[in-house]
């Protein structure tokens, strides 16, 4: 018999052939004999093997007889050679001795510890002493090696050093993958453990996945420590929530309650891996969750019926100037509902789902080029590219699948990466990019310099969301797309906004990719939802409807989803929502259920079904977690408020159809090039900054052990803009602006001159809401002394 | 009698049965006159240790042998305020359903502390469906004379290892007075 491997790989490169346990096999040349033997559908035991790291031959378990060879040798290491004959625990007495053999070595100083570990019931040393393991011990008892037990290596994650089997695939993760290296196996012989230099906690965005990887109990999950046992949880396949990467995870619940999330493995997309965040951050779903819908009556709150809810909701919209603000967050099917209902029901093109920095510009950028693009840069795209620029996006923490995969292409491709942002980051070293740094206003000139380096060569551009705070980046970015041909993409910071994108949540744009400015994409959508015309004014941006609200030229806000932190002229968007008729679809009570004046209670993320469309513009559709619950989706309440009003909105509000309908309103048809803005600079010290990935973000509540793993918020800036304000390195600086003060330690740092770089809302330094401004704002500053713990 | 009618053997029959010594059991008045075997499969016990820690660690092994999934656990951690059991884990929820509980004795065999245990208790019968899923509490063994109730420290100087191989006889001073604090 003989077996040819299926793989692309096999057209292009040398077949070689070889026998495995009597059976000839052609794979590619280079493929691993334990690869090999499961084309045979033959699974050698393995510890310290896995597909994505690099072969260590740490654990010895995958030993295999080789003709010619002395020794059994560990097949997860070396190649398949033509002609090789290479028998298995399957036909080899020797091999399957020498598997037992390495199996009782494991064992030796194992402890007992099945019944308390969390890895029992899916543990592959469980298994495999059962598999390939003696019946029975010949050691007695009282010899094991102990070691305190367990201790944390960070915060989220725990080690137990007595269940490790020193494979090395965590301390392999974190230098490979993640480029956080500073996980290392110690000691020698029996004493070898897993640990950090200086017992310093195990600093990674990334670590959660080495829990998923141990292949024994020694790493385990602080917060998923002794919750539930493999048969008690029903997995589910789910889409990450909380970034524009998209992984793909697995949801696993028990009775009802999500006990913990893991990677799944998406070739395209997450391959195996995923963030902490990802990760960890479910809790958000049960806190503060409203199970009623509200009225409110003389400034309070009660308690109301649907039916009731709806028709009040019904007639504060009725015949209103109304707006729609419905952040970034939503299934691109909800999003899409959004959309029509703005259109058909409210009569308006006033939406947004931009709940932070914005601009017309990006509004344009986002309809004439990212809009109906597809799947036009793609995962596969970055790891294949010879120069990838980073346009105010900072991977690691605005999408940290990006960073992974750019980090894979720039170890094994040789990939370059050039970063313009206003300052260095770890994750920019990790992916030794070239940074060019720019105050925020003049990163569009760093840009347009970088033609050359990317003219002939396989480019692409990544602009991230902070893009819109910079006056001309996007017009520039373009120009540089087209002057060099390389490909553009956006990557936005949350899940649904490219989706949001797709569903026409934009004052200028209809679903599909189509331009509200056309007439015949007007009348194509006009057609597909049974009306006679569409509102043909191009809408007001969110900002636009909170002016237009306090100068009471706006009397309604229909709002899902939306933090008004989130926003620099929060005060103003308190007043505007405090002067008007709000009805607020919300899971949680939050800070726009506080104005709101009808709140109707909608079902969290896991509990309805879906699709977000990720950076790339792949769908990624999800099922229902909490399948038995019984919350209704944003697009379903709306409905009910359509029905209401009496206006035939849509034929059916599930997911399956709107998703439906939303594709067949997909336009191709390639879009004017957007207007080009020129970039404005602004004199004197200004504010920089990002979101870092574990912050105060409302989807991180109630996480403690995932808090405890954020960066330290510090401000940064460089040496000789240091020198100018009189600040110095480790002190406090208090910075002031219109909107307030606040107070921080300061570094040096590699930061763009005249420029203070934040985190924007991470504990301790929340500038938007303290101090009302965001990237791009003058501020000024002063030294505040010394910084004491 | 032989030949006598058939009416007439049928009432005697009737008749002799009345200078029979009855085998009818005046149950529950007389229950205790004929108790169960001492190998019956009863209700089950969560038992403790000489100090009174309890012996379940939470590992649901129990439910996971059980095949009428009558059993339910989840596993908690013992802190340094609160033991409950020796080791890391104890069991903070445990429930058997005896609606669906056959009283086969497969938990007991999978328990590897011996916590799981049966008594001879058969009287397993009640009005309703919440008052047959037994807690935590109702399945507890009751705390015997030279027992703490726990949460309470492991006796000092010894570790979960000691208590596995029954190296603890009962309760210390330090254990009881930390028990009564609570
Ligand atoms: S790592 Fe596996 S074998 Fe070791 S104690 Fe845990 S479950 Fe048992
Ligand atoms: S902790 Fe787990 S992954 Fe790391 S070396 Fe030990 S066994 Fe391997
Ligand atoms: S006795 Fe049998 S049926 Fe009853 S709980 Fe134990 S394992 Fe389940
Ligand atoms: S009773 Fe025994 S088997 Fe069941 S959870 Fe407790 S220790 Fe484990
Ligand atoms: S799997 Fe081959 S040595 Fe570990």
């Amino acid at each position: 018999m003989t077996v040819t491997a299926n793989s692309n790989a096999s057209n292009q490169t040398e077949l070689i052939s070889a026998v495995i346990d009597g059976i000839e096999i052609r794979v590619p040349k280079g493929t691993l004999i334990i690869r090999a033997a499961e084309q045979l559908g033959n699974q050698i035991p393995r510890f310290c093997d896995h597909p994505s790291l690099a072969p260590v031959a740490a654990c010895r378990m995958c030993l295999v007889e080789i003709d010619g060879m002395p020794k059994p040798q560990p097949s997860c290491a070396i190649a398949l050679t033509d002609g090789m004959v290479v028998k298995t625990q399957q036909s080899s007495e020797v091999a399957a001795q020498a598997q037992a053999g390495v199996m009782e070595f494991l064992l030796l100083n194992h402890p007992l510890d099945c019944p308390v570990c969390d890895k029992g019931g899916e543990c592959p040393l469980q298994n495999q002493a059962m598999t390939n393991g003696r019946a029975e011990s010949r050691f007695e008892e009282g010899t094991k090696r102990l070691f305190e037990k367990p201790i944390n290596i960070n915060s989220e994650i725990l080690l137990d050093r007595e269940r490790c089997v020193s494979c090395a695939r965590c301390t392999r993760f974190a230098d490979e993958i993640a480029g956080d290296p500073t996980l290392e196996l110690l000691e020698r012989g029996a004493h070898q453990q897993v640990g950090t230099a200086d017992d310093r906690p195990f600093e990674s965005y990334f670590g959660g996945n080495t829990i998923q990887i141990c292949p024994v109990g020694a790493l385990t999950s602080a917060t998923y420590r002794f919750r539930s046992r493999p048969f008690d949880l029903i997995s589910h396949n789910t889409i990450c929530e909380h970034c524009s990467s998209g992984c793909s995870t697995r949801t696993d619940v028990r009775r009802g309650k999500i006990m913990r999330r893991l990677a799944s493995n998406d070739p395209e997309v997450n391959e195996e891996w995923n963030c902490d965040k990802g990760r960890f951050a479910f809790t958000h779903t049960v806190i503060d969750r409203i199970s009623t819908p509200l009225i409110r009556e003389n400034g309070e709150l009660r308690a109301a019926s649907w039916p009731e809810a709806i028709s009040f909701a019904a007639a504060g919209l009725k015949g209103k100037r109304a707006g729609v603000l419905t952040g970034g967050r939503l299934p691109q099917e909800d999003a899409y509902a959004f959309a029509r209902f703005a259109r058909v029901v409210l009569n308006t093109n006033n939406l947004d789902f931009r709940n932070r920095t914005s601009s017309d510009e990006e509004a344009e950028f986002l309809a004439n080029h990212i809009a109906g693009s597809g799947l036009n840069v793609s995962y596969r795209d970055l790891e294949t590219a010879d120069v990838v620029v980073l346009v105010a996006f900072e991977p690691e923490n605005e999408s940290p699948i990006v960073q992974l995969r750019l980090r894979k292409a720039v170890r094994n491709n040789k990939l370059k990466v050039i970063a313009v942002d206003s300052a260095a980051a770890p994750g920019h070293e990790k992916l030794s990019a070239e940074l060019h740094l720019a105050k925020p206003g003049t990163e569009a000139a760093a840009l347009s310099a970088l033609s050359d380096k990317l003219k002939g060569r396989n480019a692409i551009v990544l602009v991230g969301e902070r893009a819109a705070a910079s006056a001309g980046l996007l017009s520039a970015a373009v120009a540089l797309s087209d002057a060099t041909a390389a490909k553009l993409a956006w990557v936005p910071r949350r899940a649904g906004e490219r989706g949001a994108v797709e569903a026409g949540l934009l004052p200028n744009l209809l679903p599909g990719g189509r331009l509200l400015s056309d007439a015949t994409d007007r009348a194509a959508v006009a057609a597909e939802w049974n009306v006679q015309q569409l509102p043909t004014a191009i809408g007001l941006d969110q900002k636009g409807m909170v002016q237009a609200a306090n100068a009471a030229k706006l009397d309604a806000f229909l709002v899902a989803g939306v933090d008004v932190t989130d926003v620099a002229y929060h005060d103003d968007f308190k007043a505007a929502l405090a002067k008007t008729f709000v009805v607020s679809l919300e899971p949680h009570y939050s800070s726009v259920t506080d104005y709101a004046d009808v709140i109707l209670p909608v079902g969290v993320i896991t509990e309805r079904e879906g699709s977000f469309v990720d950076w790339e513009g792949r769908e990624r559709s999800f099922t229902a977690a909490m399948h038995q619950s019984l919350a209704l989706s944003d697009a379903r309440v709306l409905h009910l408020i359509a029905n209401e009003l009496g206006i035939k909105f849509a034929d059916d509000a599930k997911s399956a159809a709107l998703h439906k309908s939303l594709t067949e309103l997909k336009s191709t048809t390639k879009k004017p090039a957007m207007t080009k803005v020129s970039a404005v600079e602004s004199a004197g010290l200004v504010l920089a900054g990002l979101r870092q990935l574990i912050d105060n973000g409302s989807l991180q509540n109630g996480e403690a052990h995932l808090a405890a793993t954020a960066r330290e918020a510090v401000a940064k800036v460089n040496a000789k803009t240091a020198a100018d304000h009189g600040l110095i390195d480790g002190n406090l600086v208090v910075l002031e602006a219109p909107g307030g003060t606040l107070v921080i330690p300061v570094e040096i740092a590699a930061v763009a001159d005249q420029t203070i770089w934040l985190p924007l809302n991470s504990d301790g330094s929340t500038p938007l809401i303290n101090l009302g401004i965001t990237i791009g704002d003058s501020v000024s500053v002063k030294d505040a002394g010394a910084y004491v713990v | 009698m032989a030949k006598a009618p058939q009416v007439i053997r049928g009432f005697w029959l009737t008749f002799s049965a009345m200078f029979r010594k009855p085998i009818t059991e005046q149950y529950p008045e007389e229950k205790h006159i004929y108790p169960p075997q001492p190998r019956f499969h009863g209700r089950h016990q969560l038992n403790r240790y000489p100090d009174g820690l309890e012996k379940c660690i939470g590992c649901e092994l129990c439910a996971w042998a059980c095949p009428a999934d009558a059993i339910y656990v989840e596993g908690a951690d013992n802190t340094e305020e609160a033991r409950f059991s020796p080791g890391e884990r104890f069991g903070k929820v445990y429930q058997i359903n005896y609606l669906r509980c056959i009283l086969c004795g497969l938990c007991i065999e999978a328990c590897p502390t011996r916590a799981l245990t049966m008594t001879n208790e058969y009287e397993l019968a009640d009005n309703s469906r919440a008052k047959l899923i037994y807690e935590k509490q109702d399945l507890l063994a009751p705390l015997l004379p030279g027992m703490a109730q726990p949460p309470h420290q492991m006796v000092e100087g010894l570790t979960d290892r000691d208590y596995y191989s029954g190296k603890v006889t009962g309760a210390t001073p330090a254990q009881i007075l930390e028990s009564e604090q609570e």
